[in-house]
Order: C-alpha cells, then structure tokens, then sequence
C-alpha cells in the first residue's frame, strides 16, 4: 500500500512540469559550480603537485559540490514538499485517501518515500558529474560516498520536516515558507553562542555540523543518529497530525 | 434480518469547537435501499456522511458498518465503502485509466481482477472513451462521474454519494439516476441531496435533517400516499357560500382563493370529492375544475424545515 501511494505521489510529480523544471535547474546550477571548481583545481594543480599531503580532486571539487548541493536543496526541497498534504487538503483529493482502507502510517510513508525516492533520483544525476572525473584520475571512493550518504540523510531530513509542516496547513506557500525558515534556522543555529554555553546544543542541533563531517569523509554514527532522529521524529508528528485531523477539536 | 443491516449508526454527535454541527442522528441502512439525505445547506448531511465514511471521528456515537466497527477497525471497514465527497477528490494531472488504477490499488481491489473491475465500472459510469484523456481536461459532468466511478470502483456494500448530481445538464443527472437504480441491486446507497424531486425519483427512504438533527425517517412511498390527497382545488361558476361548502362532510377547511376558485382542505379521514360533486350538481353551482391538491414532498420539507404551519398551497397559480 506504501509503494501504490508512493508510486503516485512519484507519478504527480512527474505529471506536472514542476518536477522537470526542478531537475534541469539543479542540474544547470550545479554543472556550472562543478565546472568552476575543476577549473580552480586546473589552474593551482602544479603547485599541489609539490606539497605533502596536498587535497586532491575530491578534497577540491567533489566535497565543494556535495556542500553546494546541500544548500541547492535547501532551497527546493521546501517548494517540492509545500505540495503533498496542503495541496491535497485544498483540492478535496486528501479525502480520497482518508476514505480509502488505509493507515495514516501508510499515506504519510506513502508520500515521503515518494519525495524522498524523487530526491534520491536527482542525486544520482548529481553524482554522475564527480564519477565523469574518473576519465581523468583517481577519485576517494570513500569519501564521495561518505558525503553521498551525508546528502541523503539531509535530504531525508528536510523531506520529514517540509511533509510535516505541510499536514499542518492548506495553503501550500505557507507550508513552503515555513519549511523554508525552519530549514535554514537548522542550517545556521549554530552561528549563535560560538563560545558560550548553549553552543554544545546549538551545534548538536544543527543540520550543518553533522554534515560537514561526511563531506570530509568522516563517518561517525552520532551523526547517523542525529539524521535518523530528527526524520523520525517529524514523520511520527505527521502521523499524528493526520491522525488528529478526524477529531472533534 | 440483522444480517441485511449495512449501516448502523448510533446518536452520532459532531462539534465544530463550540458549534454543534450534528445531534443524536441514527440511522440504519439495508441491502438493496436507497436512502437520500434532504436537508438545508448547513444542516449536517455532508457532516454526517463524512462520519460514515471514516473521513471524520465522531465525537460521540457508534458506526458500523457490514458489521464491522468504523472507529475500531476502521481499515477493514473503509474496505466496504465507496465515497463520492462534495467536491470529487480528483488528480487533475492524470488519465482517468491511472487514476482509476490508483483507486482501485488503494481500496485493495485483487490484482486478478482489476482489469475487469475497471472495464465494468467504466461501461456503468459511460467512461470507455475517455479512458487516455487527462481529467483536467474533462468537462464537469465527465469529472462528476469519474468520481462516482471512483466510489463503486471496489464493488462497496455501501456507496455514499454527496450530491452527485449537482452542476450537470438534465440528461447527466437522468444517466445518474438511472446509475443509482442499477446500484440498488447490489448495493446500499446513500445520497444527499437538495432536489427535492431527486429524492422522489430514486429513493426508497428519506432522510430529513434540520440544523443538526434528524426529523423525518420514513419511505418515500409512505409520504407520498400519506400526504397525497391533502385538499382539492375547485372553480365553481356560481359559487355558494363558504358556509355552504364547509358543511360538506369530511371537509376541514376552505379557503377562497380567487372569484370562483376554492382550496379545500380534507379531513385525515375523510374525502369530500364524491359529495361535493353531488352536492354542486344539486346546487347548479357550475362546478368546472376540481383538482387534486397533492401535498408535494416539497411542501413536507419545507413545512419542517421552515417552521411553517400548514403547507402553504403552491399549486394555486398553476391551477
């Protein structure tokens, strides 16, 4: 049942131009930072040739792609899940759902592993760009895939927020906005208190620092943790949220 | 008899916050009746639908259905339901082929017979030549019926219907109805409705709800013979007087409602036609019309609904 409705919410989208637009205008966006990075690596390689221990082509163009990513997606991933319950909710089809012998668990892993399988496919043609370097030399398979799975996590995460923010309301840009500034504030909260005491928490909390790691190619399981939590816990309050649209307030 | 009980609900209760939207509404629905929903906009029956098909809790009351319990087992119990909402829940971005598809996966319908169960329900609802278009592009009366295809998709012990036929041309709402008829055979079938004659046509009980509350259940054939022969018009070319008139056994009431025309009310036993016919040969009170004056489930409802004493008649101008 998660797959048919996954499978829809997949086939929306594709429906509709958005989803095709949203493609081409990553792709275009990220295919020109890549090419300036490569272009940077070109121009300082004969002097890293000297250096010991110098970054190589993964340290200088696939980590700063990765990392440009991220924040590509923060910026779209809010206009793609505005969609899948407000929108619903507003043309009267969220009814078809609710009617149909169904679970709320079902439609709300039905809809998120639609987007989420949507994003998945638009990283893979993120990362064919880094694997095309592999014409010209060797690339750190480990660390490429360490931030390909950064990148899913985070990407696992905003889709649970935006679906989230999204049951909350009917107006699908209230929903966009609003996942747009939790999104970010996630981003940059550890921007405030870099030395006081709150910062431990802050930094904990914030989408950032967990990524970084990964895109260095450092895995630690904390950061798993974090990603796992955090999507979780949104999904749950979906669920919930769903749940309680039936009742008498 | 139990057995043939599709619907069963209890004293169903719906707030709104404050706002007491449905109060203590009952009802029961059996194999092969159609029950219609008449009410006022505002009155409850979208409300109350909704409570039957799971869309919307109750805040107090029971359902069930085929009896199965809706608030405890409510995912074997939406399986026994078709739902067509107020405003048909459609993707506008597919064909009508894989929206039908999708439909059909997520009410469970059998992968062996989905082939044929989209091909019945497309020949019933008249969808077999717009299978590949998109329903975005369809007119209004094609999306009213992907809907209804959309509700008896599954084959559903119960199909509830809120207003399916509003905003189509004649001919649609005649195809419908002819539809709800053919459902009747296998099918329990709920509508809601404020035509009145919508209700006369295919119902077989009706439904009553004013401001939340039920106050009328009972067959349309019992209303329409209860309330048929409610007084007569006449026109009497030289008329006596109303006294005259009035001691005519099994008359209740007369109304002069024009130079020679007269309303004349009946008792709820008695029918005074055959003696006011002898009575205006006897008088030569030139007695040229006589018309009966059927009490219209229209006049019913608008007497509960309104408040309104006796039925005003509607008829006079006509007559």
């Amino acid at each position: 049942m998660i797959g048919v409705i996954a499978r829809r919410e997949l086939q929306g989208l594709f429906a509709s131009p958005l989803a095709w637009a949203v493609l081409c205008v990553i792709q275009i966006i990220l295919a020109y930072i890549f090419l300036s990075r490569i272009e940077l690596f070109v121009q300082f390689q004969p002097r890293l040739l000297g250096l010991e221990g110098a970054p190589g082509l993964t340290d200088l163009v696939v980590a700063p792609l990765f990392g440009n990513t991220a924040i590509t997606l923060l910026l779209v991933a809010p206009l793609l899940t505005m969609r899948t319950f407000a929108e619903e909710r507003r043309n009267g089809t969220l009814n078809l759902l609710l009617a149909a012998p169904v679970s709320m668990t079902e439609i709300t892993l039905g809809k998120y592993l639609g987007l989420f399988g949507f994003f998945m496919l638009m990283l893979l043609l993120v990362a064919l760009m880094p694997l095309a370097l592999l014409l010209g030399g060797p690339l750190d398979f480990g660390q490429l895939g360490a931030g390909f799975l950064g990148l899913g996590l985070l990407i696992a995460a905003f889709v649970a927020i935006g679906l989230f923010l999204s049951v909350l309301t009917d107006h699908p840009t209230v929903a966009g906005v609003s996942t747009f500034g939790a999104l970010l504030l996630l981003w940059i909260v550890d921007w405030a208190g870099e030395s006081g005491e709150a910062s431990g928490v802050l930094r904990y909390l914030s989408l950032l620092s967990h990524y970084e790691p990964l895109l260095k190619g450092i895995f630690d399981s904390a950061d798993l943790v974090y990603y796992a939590l955090l999507t979780a816990l949104f999904l749950i309050l979906t669920v919930w949220r769903l749940d309680a649209e039936r009742l008498p307030r | 008899m139990t057995a043939h009980i599709l619907i069963e609900a209890r004293d169903l209760y719906r707030y709104y916050g404050g706002l007491c939207a449905v109060q203590a509404v009952s009802l029961t629905l059996c194999r092969g009746e159609v029950l219609g929903f008449l009410g006022p906009n505002g009155a409850g029956k979208t409300t109350t639908m909704q409570m039957l098909c799971g869309t919307l809790a109750p805040s107090a009351g029971d359902i069930s259905v085929n009896g199965l319990d809706l608030l405890a087992e409510p995912k074997k119990a939406k399986a026994h339901l078709g739902y067509l909402p107020e405003h048909p829940p459609l993707y506008h971005e597919l064909t009508v082929d894989e929206f039908l598809l999708y439909c059909a996966r997520i009410h469970r319908v059998p992968r062996a017979g989905l082939g044929q169960a989209l091909m019945r329900t497309k020949r019933r609802t008249g969808l077999e030549a717009v299978g590949g278009r998109l329903i975005g592009n369809l007119s209004k009366g094609y999306r009213q019926r992907v809907g209804i295809a959309q509700a008896i998709l599954h084959s559903p012990a119960v199909v509830v219907l809120d207003e399916p036929t509003i905003g189509l041309d004649p001919i649609q709402i005649r195809e419908i109805r002819d539809l709800i008829g053919e459902l009747r055979a296998e099918h329990g079938v709920i509508l809601s409705t404020h035509i009145l004659p919508e209700v006369q046509a295919v119902c077989d009980r009706v439904l009553i709800i004013h401001e939340g509350r039920v106050v009328l259940d009972d067959t349309v054939e019992h209303l329409t013979r209860e309330h048929h022969l409610a007084g007569l018009c006449i026109a009497l070319r030289r008329p006596p007087g109303i006294a005259y008139l009035h001691a005519i056994p099994g008359v209740a009431e007369v109304r002069r409602i024009g130079d020679e025309r007269f309303l004349i009310r009946s008792l709820p036993d008695g029918d005074p036609a055959e003696a006011l016919v002898e009575q205006a040969a006897e008088g030569r009170w030139g007695l040229y019309e006589m018309v009966p004056e059927a009490r219209s489930l229209e006049e019913t409802f608008m007497q509960i609904t309104c408040g309104e004493g006796p039925a005003p008649p509607t008829r006079e101008a006509a007559s």
